[in-house]
């Protein structure tokens, strides 16, 4: 049989942050206490994908992966393959199987057990997993507070893991404790102790004695315990009734700072208990809807090699404090904005679909007679005027600095009234971008500040969402 | 490059006032105009032989001349149209100037109107059309304030002193227009204001930003030999130079931001044709496109008024004031006219054949014997740069 396991991962939470207390005070209501993430309003659950996938695979070839799995259930498209999106921003090869697992918050454990079992079968040698979630609680309810936004993503492939797979228990349970219709915003819920005991936690002790039955495993053997709850008190309910040494043996649910963040949670999770984790030992993880999947996996020697630069704590220590709930209701898309339509341009299919390779993958191009690198892709050198003589060259990955700035009062939404229009020289040979800069405050952009690309949203128009790459101050983020 | 120095000359001249012309629609503009231009060359409309047009924008698209046929009555005779962003006005009269040397036509109309003030926008975005992408969300501006920006760091001025020196520019430009009838505006304001304003596009505040108006203006144009059967006092045509770059520059590597290829090169072609050697010497009143104060700045140097570099010490020298060396808008520029895009170039060049003529509108704005004029707009997202030369003297 084939090793299978988890060959890299990566994670990506957004920058702004919301103070749970502010909506708390606005609603008059207590608060959970701590913060959640929120998406910036170019983000969304594909950008967030291609941030966390990034993340993992760094410099790493993409021409070994032959498959995409995207799960959220906050698609951005509901007729039209997201993966499709993320595969391209991230300059996958085109001849790979790209698919969304959507609908549940175990469209992530899913699309990660079909993952390990399409390269376990031999039928693809490497998948990326991605999961990206952002996910609205009505105005006032619990999960406002709870819910957070962010994305993971682990490469699933046969060679050089760092966790090996093994073993998986599922089962099935039809309930209604926690849904969305196809038009609605928010998302719905029965009585909290019918949906927390009958679901949740009865299934999850269901799950987890079953794993560990079918793997011949007792509760100490388990290192970490990875169990995605929706609030903290469940949890550590949960902890107690499994008997699992909450000091020593749980992953934390990362519910104070982040909340929970959907379908991308038990991945986000999983990858947090990865960077911490040493050879030897064996993480269990159970997630719960609609029934459970849990996995075991047990970490290599390889561990020690992929300490990834970017890791979760990372992105928890880099942050922008949200300065209102208005903003946080304008960023969620809950209130309209104020469209600027004179600087909107009429989006165009037929131009996004004719500059994929600039707009999407981020290519420039290198002429190959005289070596200029140029974005977007030339077909006659701006240097040396040769004429369809150029290699296309990924520039997503490079960093640099401001070359020149405007803060543009006229451009913005309303909740984003400035725009910082920038323009840098990225890497050694200072291929020339212009575009906005994102995740930033704006009054302290200035020339020769260092920055790196994100893809993000940035405009809607005739339904359809404009996406590009965007410059970011490396001190928040950079994709290196 | 050939030349037509002194084959065709400019026998009339009209100039509709400016501003936001709520009364006026696009017809009404050029009726002022082009009834002014034809009483003041002595001409009936149905002398006009050709017609070049300029607008940029219009209700319909490919709708070509007719917005000026259906306005003038203007039958039976071609009307071409150009659209070349804010040098569209300057370039009809480039056209017609080339159609009357070479042969085609004895008289010619060239014509520039725009009707901005009925889009609803108090501003353009200069993405319209163009990248749906690439272009997202940059306005006129934004595209000039990454100018101001790079052009403090390369020649190491504070923001203070930088926007100090783009201001003056703005009260040298402001009391010009405030004696200038036919602006928009003409409140005279002090540097403090200037400083003291709201940012727009980060360096540039509201006083360095020209505004949105309504506007139309034209000439006549006919060949040098005839001329002197119109009037005494035509101007001629000495030199043009027109060059277009890129619409993208922003992704050129290298590209500096502090000084554009199109207006040194438009510039030196029409310096050329015009057998100009020393323009700072040798100009006598210049209208540049001052869409907004750092365009101005950048402008005195890649057109040679400055040493490159240098344009802030002129400033603060008041060379270019109306009693300086080399008087720059002296109407008040598009700072005070507002920027009707088509429109513009020719209301520049009005401003120059009427000083060179020694009929400015109130004699207090009037140059003491001026022999040679310049007037310029410059493009788009800014790439397309023209310049006209005009002498008051044939050579």
């Amino acid at each position: 049989m084939n090793t299978v396991g988890i060959g890299l991962c990566g994670s990506y939470l957004p920058i702004f942050r919301l103070d749970r207390g502010t909506v708390a005070e606005i609603w008059g209501r207590a608060s959970m206490g701590g913060e959640r993430t929120v998406a910036n309003n170019d983000e969304d659950s594909a950008t967030m994908a291609v941030e966390a996938s990034v993340n993992c695979l760094q410099d790493s070839g993409r021409q070994e992966i032959e498959g995409l799995f995207f799960a959220t259930t906050s698609p951005v498209y509901r007729e039209k393959l997201n993966a499709a999106l993320v595969a391209t921003a991230l300059d996958l090869k085109r001849e790979i199987t790209t698919a969304d697992f959507s609908h549940s918050l175990r469209a992530g454990t899913g699309a990660l057990k079909a993952a390990l079992d399409s390269v376990k079968s031999g039928s693809m040698k490497q998948v990326l997993v991605a999961a990206a979630d952002c996910r609205n609680g009505y105005p006032r309810s619990d999960q406002e507070q709870a819910f957070g936004d962010g994305a993971a993503a682990i490469l699933v492939s046969q060679d050089h893991v760092l966790a090996t797979f093994e073993g998986s228990y599922s089962i099935c349970n039809e309930m209604y404790d926690v849904w969305r219709n196809p038009d609605d915003t928010f998302v719905r819920t029965w009585e909290g102790r019918f949906i927390l005991g009958e679901g949740y936690a009865n299934h999850m002790v269901e799950a987890v004695s079953g794993i560990l039955n079918k793997l011949g495993l007792k509760t100490k053997d388990i290192t970490r315990a990875i169990l995605p709850a929706p609030d903290a008190r469940t949890h550590r309910r949960l902890i107690q009734r499994l008997g699992f040494d909450a000091k020593t043996q749980v992953q934390d649910p990362l519910l104070s700072n982040i909340g929970h963040t959907g379908a991308a949670h038990p991945l986000l999770m999983l990858v947090g208990a990865l960077e911490e984790s040493s050879p030897g030992d064996i993480l269990l993880l159970a997630n719960y809807a609609d029934g459970v999947d849990a996995m075991v996996f047990k970490v290599t020697e390889e561990i020690e090699k992929k300490r990834d630069e970017r890791r979760l704590k990372e992105y928890l220590s880099q942050k922008l404090m949200l300065t209102s709930y208005a903003r946080f209701l304008s960023y969620k898309g809950l209130v309209e904005t104020a469209p600027g339509e004179p600087f909107r341009l009429f989006p165009s299919a037929t131009v996004t679909w004719r500059d994929r390779n600039s707009i999407m993958r981020c290519h420039g191009s290198r002429c190959l007679n005289c070596g200029t690198l140029s974005f977007p892709i030339q077909r006659i050198c701006n240097n040396c005027h040769a004429k369809d003589s150029y290699e296309e060259i990924r520039i997503s990955g490079l960093e640099g600095a401001v070359f020149t700035f405007t803060l543009d009062n006229l451009a913005g939404r309303s909740d984003d009234p400035v725009v910082v229009q920038t323009i840098a020289d990225l890497g050694e040979e200072k291929v020339r971008f212009y575009s906005m800069m994102t995740d930033c405050i704006p009054s302290e952009a200035k020339i020769g500040m260092p920055v790196g690309l994100t893809f993000r949203r940035i405009y809607e128009g005739s339904g359809m969402h404009n996406y590009f790459w965007k410059l970011r101050p490396l001190h928040t983020g950079g994709n290196k | 490059m050939g030349s037509i120095k002194d084959e065709v000359a400019i026998i009339g001249m009209g100039c509709s006032k400016f501003g936001e012309r709520w009364d006026a629609g696009t017809e009404d503009l050029a009726i002022e105009a082009a009834y002014e231009a034809f009483e003041d060359a002595g001409v009936e409309k149905q002398d006009i032989e050709a017609c070049y047009h300029a607008q940029v924008m219009a209700s319909v698209i490919g709708v070509g001349g007719t917005t000026v046929a259906d306005a003038l009555k203007l039958r039976d005779i071609p009307i071409l149209r150009n659209e070349n962003w804010c040098a569209s006005g300057h370039i009809a009269l480039i056209e017609a100037c080339m159609a009357v040397a070479s042969g085609a036509f004895d008289l010619v109309l060239a014509i520039g109107v725009e009707k901005l003030k009925d889009t609803g926008y108090p501003g353009l975005g200069t993405g319209r059309g163009m990248h749906p992408v690439y272009e997202a969300r940059r306005t006129s501006p934004g595209s000039f304030g990454l100018i101001a920006q790079r052009y403090f760091e390369t020649y190491g001025l504070s923001i203070e002193q930088g926007k100090e020196t783009l201001a003056k520019i703005e009260v040298k430009n402001h009391d010009n227009g405030s004696l200038c009838p036919k602006a928009h505006f003409h409140n005279r304001i002090t540097v403090e204001q200037v400083l003291k304003a709201p940012i727009v596009a980060w360096p540039l505040g509201l006083f360095d930003c020209c505004g949105n108006s309504d506007g139309a203006a034209c000439a006549i144009v006919t060949t040098a030999a005839k001329a002197r059967d119109f009037r005494s006092d035509s101007v001629y045509l000495k030199g043009f130079g027109i060059a277009t770059d890129s619409m993208l520059p922003h992704f050129r590597p290298g590209f500096s931001w502090t000084s554009f290829d199109s207006l040194v090169k438009s510039s030196h072609k029409a310096y050329e044709m015009a057998g100009i050697k020393n323009p700072r010497e040798e100009l006598d009143v210049a209208e540049v496109h001052d869409c907004f104060s750092i365009t101005e700045l950048l402008i005195y140097e890649d057109f040679g008024f400055s040493p490159r570099g240098s344009a802030r010490e002129d400033v603060d020298a008041g060379f270019f004031t109306r009693e300086g060396g080399l008087p720059v808008n002296i109407d008040g520029g598009l700072k005070c006219f507002g920027h009707p895009i088509g429109a513009s170039g020719l209301r520049m060049t009005y401003e120059v054949y009427k000083q060179l003529q020694g009929k400015a509108d109130l004699p207090e704005r009037q140059i003491k014997n001026p022999r040679l004029g310049l007037a310029h707009t410059f493009g788009g997202p800014p790439q397309i740069s023209a310049v006209a030369i005009l002498g008051s003297e044939k050579g």
